[in-house]
């Protein structure tokens, strides 16, 4: 495996999504919205009183909001997976690119580089202007900074990361069924299940979204992303995708 | 350069090509001619080891077919069209060759020069900087060819070039094939345009699914449907069709209108026979032609039959 090879993929399609405004807007929008949104809706509670005491509450309530990075994640890349493996079979570029010296294994790559990268870094630029709005709204009122905590450490160096790879994957099997971005999407907006049921379990406090607890998920997540990998890569098959796929 | 040896290709119980031989030499232009669904494609496919064979060999520009590690470096040598131009249409023309060029590891002088110098060639240097999807079919169509020429390869694998394209188009692309033909590239066509096959193959191979016929064109046109010599008289009588059987030995001869229409096998040996026996029957000729079929011809009747000729 190349990734010299790898990354000419990578840096062609980051070109190409650069162009496409409703990837581009969607990668801005998501983590602007939680980035801000969230953070007031706290700033809103903490300054209206809220209810009981804050630090009884507002931890968790946080917490729940964070975990939001790591549905982000795997949410973000789907468009852009989907178009990048989708986009190649609408505009017939895909046989082409197979014609190439690389292996079927460095174009995947490229492929995943090129939705984990923009996103991880949306992710990342967006959660921090989260962490910094929190902390100011929260700071006086608690007397002590949330953030940067353990936890956070976790959802964005982790547990995100494992997200992302998660919704690319489930992108790359959908795109393989899919004959247009749009129906690849569909198939891909069905990797929020688990990770929306995670959120709601940790919102009523079925399982807290405490450092362990999340620690915990980043096992089963990453062994999911194995799986997913594996799957994916065996229909990332040149032979498959010139024969087989529609 | 190509060397196949009974190659065969299934896809569960439909065989798609079935015990194909036959070789390409260095600087030839070989055309693959067959009906849709003959296999074409999935042949240039399997030689430019894209899909695997189920069984048989074979070797291209000098690497093994279906041999993994000689996979990349057989892609390096080689460049492959496909029926569809897939091009990045949100792309300059500049920067489809580029990708591609880099994904060939050309280093960047030679592949400035190299994208200069073929889409100078092309026609469309001074369009380089548009987006693809601005322009017409034929345009298209050679930014693809530009895009499997931009590592300079030793072979190439062109699949319908120019099918879908108007006859302008065509003309503009066929004009290309020919240019590098000058340049004495390998090319394997793959087309079902019979004139063109025609106009640029040095020899051509009938697939159905079973690889029909291979040869010349000439070849294929005076060797599969046999020549006839056609002599118009002032009166064509069976006297003197009877003559030219008796010189020729039994030779099928037949009377349409005022001429007669001779079988005949070595026409520089024979056209003389059929000249001394009709004026030895008292015929006057007034004109004497030689007829040949035609490719389509020679094509129609093979894969009617669907025999081997060979």
């Amino acid at each position: 495996m190349r990734l010299s090879q790898a990354w000419i993929i990578a840096r062609h399609d980051m070109g190409v999504f650069r162009r496409k405004r409703g990837i581009l807007y969607g990668l801005i929008a998501l983590p602007l919205g939680v980035g801000i949104g969230f953070p007031l809706l706290i700033g809103y509670i903490v300054h209206s009183g809220g209810t009981g005491r804050l630090e009884s509450y507002l931890p968790d309530l946080v917490n729940a909001f964070s975990f939001w990075w790591v549905i982000g994640a795997a949410m973000l890349p789907t468009a852009i997976a989907s178009y990048g493996i989708v986009g190649e079979k609408i505009e017939r570029s895909l046989e082409p690119l197979l014609s190439t010296p690389t292996t079927d294994g460095e174009i995947l790559l490229g492929k995943v580089l090129a939705a984990f990268i923009p996103t991880m870094l949306a992710v990342w630029a967006g959660s921090t202007l989260y962490q910094v709005i929190v902390d100011l709204e929260t700071s006086g009122p608690l007397g002590y900074l949330l953030f940067p905590s353990w936890g956070m450490a976790v959802i964005l160096f982790l547990l995100a990361p494992l997200a992302c790879l998660y919704g690319i994957e489930f992108s790359v099997i959908a795109s393989s069924r899919a004959t247009d971005a749009r129906s690849a999407q569909q198939y891909g907006t069905l990797v929020f299940v688990p990770l929306i049921f995670l959120y709601v379990a940790g919102e009523i406090g079925f399982v807290p979204l405490n450092t362990t607890n999340l620690l915990l998920i980043s096992v089963v997540l990453g062994v999911l992303v194995l799986a997913l990998f594996y799957a994916s890569e065996r229909l990332f098959r040149r032979e498959e995708i010139l024969t087989r796929w529609k | 350069m190509i060397h196949a040896v009974r190659l065969t290709k299934k896809f569960g119980d439909l065989t798609a090509v079935d015990q194909v031989s036959l070789d390409v030499e260095d600087g030839e232009v070989f055309g693959f001619l067959g009906p849709n669904g003959a296999g074409k494609t999935t042949m240039i496919r399997m030689l430019a080891s894209l899909i695997s064979k189920t069984s048989g060999t074979g070797e291209v520009a000098g690497c093994e077919i279906g041999k993994e590690s000689d996979e990349l470096r057989l892609r390096s040598r080689i460049g492959v069209l496909p029926e569809s131009v897939g091009l990045y249409e949100g792309s300059s023309a500049y920067e489809n060759l580029e990708y591609f060029g880099r994904l060939q590891r050309v280093d960047p002088a030679t592949l400035r020069s190299n994208i200069e110098r073929l889409l100078r060639m092309m026609d469309l240097w001074e369009k380089r900087d548009l987006p693809v999807a601005t322009f017409s079919k034929g345009m298209k169509q050679k930014v693809a060819v530009a895009r499997t020429l931009v590592h300079d390869p030793i072979l190439l694998f062109l699949d319908e070039p120019t099918a879908n394209l108007d006859p302008e188009a065509a003309k503009m692309v066929r004009d290309v094939i020919l240019e590098l033909k000058k340049e004495k590239r390998t090319i394997f066509l793959n087309t079902h345009h019979l004139d063109e096959a025609q106009r640029v193959c040095d020899r051509v191979g009938i697939l159905r699914t079973r690889l029909l016929t291979v040869g010349s064109v000439d070849a294929l046109r005076s060797g599969t449907s046999g020549k006839h010599t056609t002599v118009r008289l002032e009166r064509a009588t069976e006297e003197i069709a009877a003559a030219v059987r008796a010189r020729l030995g039994n030779r099928q001869v037949q009377i349409s209108g005022d001429r007669l229409i001779v079988e005949v096998t070595d026409p520089d040996r024979e056209n003389p026979e059929i000249v001394a026996a009709v004026i030895g029957a008292g015929g006057r000729i007034r004109e004497i032609s030689q007829l040949s079929p035609s490719l389509e011809d020679v094509y129609l009747k093979l894969i009617r039959e669907g025999t081997t000729a060979s």
